[in-house]
């Protein structure tokens, strides 16, 4: 007699039956449960996101006779510029208070590429002075763009503050 | 990690193994089906998903109506494939994440087994893909929360020239082309996966890549009756312009996207970092267990090609042969794949003890001559009794045989898989009068260490599988106990063969 064929009782029919609903309530409750907050009630979000190219760093010069020489004739500029650009420096200011400053560095092996920024804050819904400023080229400490906007943040109203050059700057909205 | 924690690991394991083993019985056992089942729920997820797709339109506007469509209006079949397609999706990632726990602790990852384990590794990344890109194509307020966190996750590596996130800063921002890229999305990685998964089970030998009909039933039933009474629903519809406050979250797959907002993308790419890079050199820890690959020895080698049926790690192959013998082909052992569990010896066709001048020299077996030590081990045990010992106990190197008390009315042996016993060893031990009974003791049924021993053993003990047992074998002298390391059922066996023998002897003394 080797091993007999095992016939299952009742007791394990119930105890398959458990199991499945064990399995069932498993996925079912903690597919959706439990709720996760994300955010506290009455706060609101600003986000700023940009995307700026800084100036060109240094200035074009006109090449000398033995680079024109050293060049094929279709590379022949008439002038040598630098691709490096300048990191951009910005500066977001709530109701008199920092928010977020830091100046970043132009994306690109060569420094060549946009500084991008994207930030999300998570503010209490209310009043606010919103003042961003923005720089983005080497030497004077002014900032280029300044945009000072009042809002008035509903809870869980999201305002995104872009920076266009073309349209003056900063777009709070 | 220590032995301690180790071995509390391995004993939950066990714990809830052997809860279910009492229910489902061993050959059902859901645990012994892990890789198999994520295939099966894989396949409900594809079939499901198919069908979703014909409905669902990849826009913004079209993408959250369309579901509500399928899952309101339809709920009597869109609706039940919608919550097929989420719970099946959520039950593969719990069987996985339980196949990884379970390899992990039971060291099936070792050896010739890295390959398996580390083409493993990228699934679970591709599967979390999948699963949160699906949630993403609903559009509503849980899409439009993963949507954001996701974006400014990656944004923080260094290879995006623009921010991702921009892409969701409020309504107007969102555009139909980059939600039609999600879609593409959601059917490449999964088929990136299947992919993966294929690939992953490339270096073993008939992987099992679908559970027992029962089984399969069984959960399938589960998750039709689950869509069914609590079907999957939709959030409010996503609006950018306003902020996710609670939502309904679906832990198994978004367990770490709290650490996005209590910590920095810095603490999620860390955590998941670490924990893939781990996994990828958890196979380099060092192995003190390792068994020497087989060898194959050409003058005792015919070609048969029983060992390369039988080897579970498709270590084995026939080729040409290099010898004058007078065979065909002859078997080649790859010493990378080989884990020297010795089942291609317990195959080999010329394995017999039954030889009255020289060693045992099989065309195949474990360095050493250990075949022949084997059979020199049986000899001095049964020497060394002081009488005949009643029950000779062969187990494998996971079983507990070595913990049973000792006893002069039994002989234990160890092997590195019981499947790594010729069945003419146990034609040989009632030949030669070395003891009334065999008792083989092994890994659980259907969780053999290495995969196929204990059904290959069943097998050639019912003469279906070569090598045969031969029929004059008294089968009712053989017990099978595949009772793991369980040393409480394994003595049980032991002392209930043990009557059963001593009634035999008396009623064939009685008879004659």
């Amino acid at each position: 007699m080797m091993m007999a064929g095992k016939k299952l009782n009742s007791l394990q029919y119930l105890g398959q039956f458990a199991a499945y609903a064990l399995f069932a309530l498993l996925l079912g409750y903690f597919s959706e449960s439990p709720k996760y907050r994300h955010m506290e009630e009455g706060k609101a979000v600003i986000k700023l996101s940009i995307s700026h190219a800084g100036k060109i760093v240094g200035k074009c010069r006109k090449p000398t006779a033995e680079e024109l020489a050293g060049l094929p004739r279709n590379m022949r500029m008439r002038e040598i510029c630098p691709r490096e650009r300048s990191p951009v420096s910005v500066e977001l200011v709530t109701n008199g208070d920092i928010l977020y400053r830091e100046t970043i560095p132009p994306s690109g092996f060569q420094k060549d590429g946009v500084s991008v920024v994207y930030k999300r804050f998570a503010v209490p819904a209310g009043d606010y002075l919103i003042e961003a400023k923005l720089k983005d080229q080497l030497g004077d400490e002014r900032y280029d763009y300044v945009t000072k906007k009042a809002i008035s943040l509903k809870p869980r109203q999201v305002v995104v503050i872009d920076f266009h050059p073309n349209k003056n700057g900063f777009i709070i909205n | 990690m220590s032995g301690y924690t180790h071995n509390l690991f391995l004993s939950a394991l066990r714990f809830v193994e052997k809860g279910l083993g009492a229910v489902f019985t061993d050959r059902f056992n859901p645990f012994y089906y892990l890789g198999s089942l994520a295939f099966y729920f894989f396949w409900i997820v594809a079939v499901s998903g198919i069908y979703l797709f014909i409905y669902f339109e990849t826009s913004i506007a079209g993408a959250y109506q369309s579901v509500e469509v399928l899952t309101v209006e339809q709920w009597y079949f869109g609706g039940v494939m919608r919550s097929l397609h989420r719970y099946a999706s959520d039950a593969m990632l719990l069987m996985m994440g339980l196949h990884l726990y379970k390899e992990w602790v039971t060291g099936r990852f070792r050896g010739a087994r890295w390959f398996s384990w580390v083409s493993g590794v990228p699934l679970v990344w591709l599967l979390f893909a999948a699963g949160i890109g699906g949630y993403w194509l609903v559009w509503d307020e849980l899409a439009q929360y993963i949507a954001v966190l996701t974006a400014e996750w990656l944004d923080w590596l260094p290879i995006f020239s623009e921010s991702m996130a921009r892409n969701f800063l409020n309504n107007s921002w969102v555009s139909d082309r980059f939600f039609s890229l999600l879609v593409f999305l959601h059917i490449g990685i999964p088929l990136a996966l299947l992919l993966g998964m294929w690939i992953h089970i490339q270096r073993i030998s008939q992987p099992m890549t679908n559970p027992p009909k029962r089984l399969a039933l069984g959960t399938l039933g589960t998750l039709l009756v689950l869509s069914v009474i609590h079907p999957a629903v939709s959030q409010p519809p996503a609006n950018l312009d306003q902020s996710v406050t609670l939502i309904n979250f679906d832990w198994f797959y978004l367990h770490l996207y709290p650490l996005l907002d209590l910590g920095s993308p810095e603490a999620m790419w860390l955590v998941t970092g670490l924990i893939t890079f781990g996994l990828f050199l958890l196979p380099l820890l060092p192995n003190k267990k390792r068994n020497p690959a087989a060898v194959v020895d050409l003058e005792h080698c015919n070609g048969c090609g029983w060992c390369v049926a039988d080897c579970p790690y498709a270590a084995i192959r026939l080729r040409d042969r290099t010898d004058s013998l007078p065979h065909e082909e002859e078997a080649w052992v790859n010493s990378k794949l080989c884990v020297g569990c010795g089942i291609c010896v317990g195959a080999c066709s010329t394995a017999t003890p039954f030889r009255k001048v020289g060693i045992v020299q099989p065309g195949v077996d474990l360095p050493g001559e250990w075949l022949e030590k084997l059979r020199e081990e049986i000899y001095e045990k049964a020497r060394a009794s002081s009488d005949k010992s009643r029950i000779a106990v062969f187990g494998c190197q996971h079983s507990a045989q070595e913990k049973l008390p000792g006893n002069d009315a039994l002989m234990v042996l160890t092997l590195p898989c019981i499947a790594a016993l010729p069945p003419s060893f146990i034609d040989f031990i009632f030949s030669r009068n070395i003891a009334d009974g065999v008792l083989l003791t092994g890994c659980r049924e259907s969780d053999c260490f290495h995969r196929r021993g204990v059904q290959w053993t069943e097998e050639r003990i019912a003469a279906q599988r070569e090598p045969r047992l031969r029929d004059r074998v008294i089968r009712e002298r053989i017990r099978l106990c595949w009772c793991g390391d369980s040393i409480g059922e394994l003595k049980d066996a032991v002392t209930a063969f043990a009557d059963e023998l001593a009634q035999q002897t008396s009623e064939e003394a009685g008879t004659e």
